[in-house]
């Protein structure tokens, strides 16, 4: 048993470490413009190749960006998953990502009719004051309500309120400015700069660090709060934590790509069925390289389906997403029956 | 002074700084089983979860082997002290095996992976706890009497010094109820693990416990041993049991007794009546019984059950007076039911009540041995007579009349059936 465990794992990481790659290898060759692979091998040693730009100014940052974003995306729904004891909570149905959005546009429209060019840490520290408003009021709600589908439905509602705001926005905002909102409000990893790849890069790689390292808590809340309590647990300390440390990662996620829907619920899942466990130690790191693979998929789509036209990238992640969801409270219903 | 192994001091407990229950005070040595019995809401869980810190205390201190609780660390606490709650533990793709080492979380490292002797010492609590078999099973999917194993075994894998159980026994079927009370009373003789837990079976309650607590919801009433508790009367009132009653001796239950003036005297003694006294209590039908003695196995469902008992100083012949009480009594019941086919050489004035019944109302219906005498003419017309009585009130008519059909039924198939099985 022991034995055949540790076998699903490797094979488990070795499938994901391997889509990773394979992924980026293709979000960075196809396009408008095709890249060969050797170009691109060439072009990491320092020679000089066709569509050099494209590849490093273009294809690389935003396949770094999507890789970086999309991990940061399925751990966020992971942390709130487990924080809520509620299998299809999510930084998006929550409306975390909505709260971010919110603060996001309003800074860029407050900063941009002045003229002031809105720095990265600027926009991940309104998306973050955003996330936690938003994510105060779903605490406040989950105190009340005691159903998990009403905290859904009340993070749903605080979405649309704040989506509505976000509209109200950019309606008044100028043309040049809703140009700029729309495209980042719909969510894309489109335009991303080297100079967004490193602070999101820093912010993530942190953030995720110290989310492995609370791997052996979490499993012990995952049991239950009283029986964490019972082994020692800081629950106080640990939800705290929860709360900063997702609501940190869904904040740095829309202030770079806007909203994305539904990897934060689907891929968790996805992850457990692969490993065939729950165990933090090994979902946090499985649902990272889970989320990368699942967002540089529905990147690469998003781009060439109806080239040269870019969908979404919520578009995409919403037809793969949304099944699993009503696969999850299915399996859910029929568990609970047998 | 002597020195408790655990105790507490002045304890109070309660929410949001609202004191439930003040001043509780437990002493306990090590190895001892303290079972806290109460009512439904007389805090037996607040007092529990406060002894194990998951709720803070309002006042007082709780001490273990000399050290204060609330000053232990997380870890030592764990190590120290394992809970069972009525929570559910939730599990997600998790085996029982996997449940079970979850207790080992206070000795596991900064990853909280487990080591070899981690494992050997999960394999050894499942071993104990007899749930092996189940060590691959998913924790979802097995029956409400094993879960509760592998919470114990759970528990033990923290290896503490005392274990703190919240009603681990309710919803399990009388077989797990005794493996799982046994197994906790193997496993504070063997391994000197001291027990507080809170269990809603008082029969339990007073065979296992070393002490028991009395919460009432208000304040602690009482903590002693079970002797010291259990007391005629004292449960009763603990549970403010006014229908129906509870024996503390025998530790049994009996419904509502029927009211009324008595309609059957029924002829019993040495077990033969305790099942025609309950089926008369289904039927709602008020008896008197006798002669009984005092330590009679039918005596104690008698006291519960019957308007009133006839009965005699055990150990002592049957006196005079009390017989004459007896056919005083039988006289003025409707019919007899005698469930006695023989009598010994002290049960002779029971004889002789039934031989007075044969002689004085010789139609009464007398049931014994698979005799059946008919109902005295006379008799049936006193009962027209209370009809008549009645007769102004139409419900209570109807209930006589219904009432009549029952005492049939006594006759015909209520008590036929027992004679027969004897």
């Amino acid at each position: 048993m022991q034995h055949r465990r540790k076998m699903r794992y490797t094979a488990a990481f070795l499938l994901l470490g391997i889509g990773v790659l394979a992924a980026v290898a293709l979000n960075v060759c196809i396009g408008t413009v095709e890249i060969p692979l050797a170009d691109i091998l060439s072009s990491l040693r320092g020679q000089t190749i066709q569509n050099e730009r494209i590849l490093w100014d273009i294809r690389l940052p935003r396949t770094l960006a999507a890789l970086i974003l999309g991990g940061a995306l399925a751990l966020a729904g992971y942390l709130l998953q487990t924080f809520f004891h509620n299998p299809i909570a999510g930084p998006f149905v929550l409306g975390i990502s909505s709260g971010a959005k919110m603060a996001v546009a309003l800074v860029m429209v407050f900063l941009m009719g002045r003229a002031v060019r809105v720095s990265s840490t600027a926009m991940i520290a309104a998306a973050f004051l955003g996330a936690m408003l938003s994510m105060g009021f779903v605490l406040v709600m989950s105190r009340k309500v005691e159903q998990m589908s009403m905290l859904i439905v009340s993070g749903v509602m605080i979405g649309y309120i704040c989506s509505a705001i976000t509209e109200l926005v950019v309606t008044f905002a100028s043309d040049a400015q809703i140009v700029n909102l729309h495209n980042w409000s719909r969510g894309s990893f489109s335009g991303m700069t080297w100079e967004q790849v490193q602070v999101m890069a820093g912010v993530v790689a942190v953030t995720s660090a110290v989310v492995f390292l609370l791997s052996k808590p979490l499993g012990a809340y995952q049991l239950g709060e009283a029986y964490a309590r019972n082994m020692g647990v800081n629950i106080r300390l640990l939800r705290a934590l929860l709360v900063v440390l997702s609501s940190f990662l869904s904040a740095c996620i829309v202030a770079f790509a806007g909203p994305v829907s539904f990897v934060g619920i689907a891929v968790p899942h996805l992850v457990k069925s692969l490993l065939g466990t729950a165990k933090p130690i090994l979902m946090i790191p499985a649902c990272f390289l889970g989320g990368s693979v699942f967002c540089l998929f529905c990147d690469l789509l998003s781009r060439i389906l109806f080239a040269p036209t870019e969908l979404s990238i919520s578009t995409v992640t919403a037809i793969f997403g949304a099944p699993v969801v009503l696969w999850v409270m299915i399996r859910r219903r029929q568990e609970r029956t047998a | 002074m002597m020195k408790y192994y655990f105790s507490t001091e002045k304890m109070s407990v309660g929410y949001h700084g609202q004191p439930l229950i003040e001043n509780i005070e437990i002493a306990l040595d090590k190895g001892e089983i303290l079972t806290l019995v109460g009512p439904n809401g007389a805090g037996k869980s607040t007092v529990l979860k406060s002894i194990a810190r998951q709720l803070s205390l309002i006042g007082g201190t709780v001490c273990l082997d000399g050290k204060d609780v609330e000053k232990m660390s997380g870890t030592q606490l764990s190590q120290n002290m394992a809970v069972v709650l009525t929570e559910k533990l939730r599990t997600e793709l998790m085996t029982c095996e996997d449940v079970a080492a979850s207790g080992r979380y206070p000795y596991t490292g900064r990853f909280g992976i487990l080591s070899d002797a981690d494992r050997l010492a999960v394999r050894e609590v499942m071993e104990l706890v007899r749930v092996t078999d189940l060590k691959d099973q998913d924790f979802t999917r097995i029956s409400d009497g094993q879960r509760q194993r592998v919470m114990l075994a759970r528990a033990l894998c923290q290896a503490p010094q005392i274990l703190i159980l919240d009603e681990p026994t309710s919803y399990l079927d009388v077989r797990y109820k005794l493996e799982f009370l046994s197994l906790l009373q193997e496993l504070c003789r063997k391994k000197g693990l001291t027990v507080i837990m809170s269990l809603h079976e008082l029969e339990f309650a007073a065979r296992i416990s070393d002490k028991i607590l009395c919460l009432n919801g208000k304040y602690m009433e009482r903590f002693g041993s079970p002797e010291e508790i259990f007391t005629p009367g004292y449960l009763s009132h603990l549970f403010s049991i006014e229908t129906g009653s509870y024996d503390e001796e025998n530790g049994t239950m009996e419904l509502e007794p029927a009211g009324g003036e008595p309609k059957v005297f029924v002829i019993a003694g040495g077990g033969t009546g305790r099942n025609v006294y309950r089926r008369l209590q289904r039927q709602g039908i008020p008896f008197v019984t006798g002669i009984l003695f005092s330590n009679d196995l039918d005596y104690p469902v008698a006291r519960a059950l019957a308007a009133e008992v006839i009965e005699a100083e055990a150990f002592e012949p049957i006196t005079q007076t009390c017989l004459e009480r007896a056919k005083k009594r039988l006289v003025e019941c409707e019919r007899v039911i005698c469930c006695k086919d023989s009598f010994g050489t002290f049960d002779r004035a029971n004889e002789e009540l039934l031989a007075y019944a044969k002689h004085i109302k010789p139609q009464l219906i007398v049931q014994t041995n698979f005799e059946v005498i008919e109902l005295d003419q006379k008799e049936q017309n006193k009962s027209q007579e209370q009809k008549d009585h009645d007769k102004f009130n139409s419900v209570t008519q109807k209930s006589k009349v219904e009432n009549q059909n029952q005492t049939h039924n006594v006759r015909k198939e209520g008590i036929a059936p027992i004679n027969q099985k004897r």
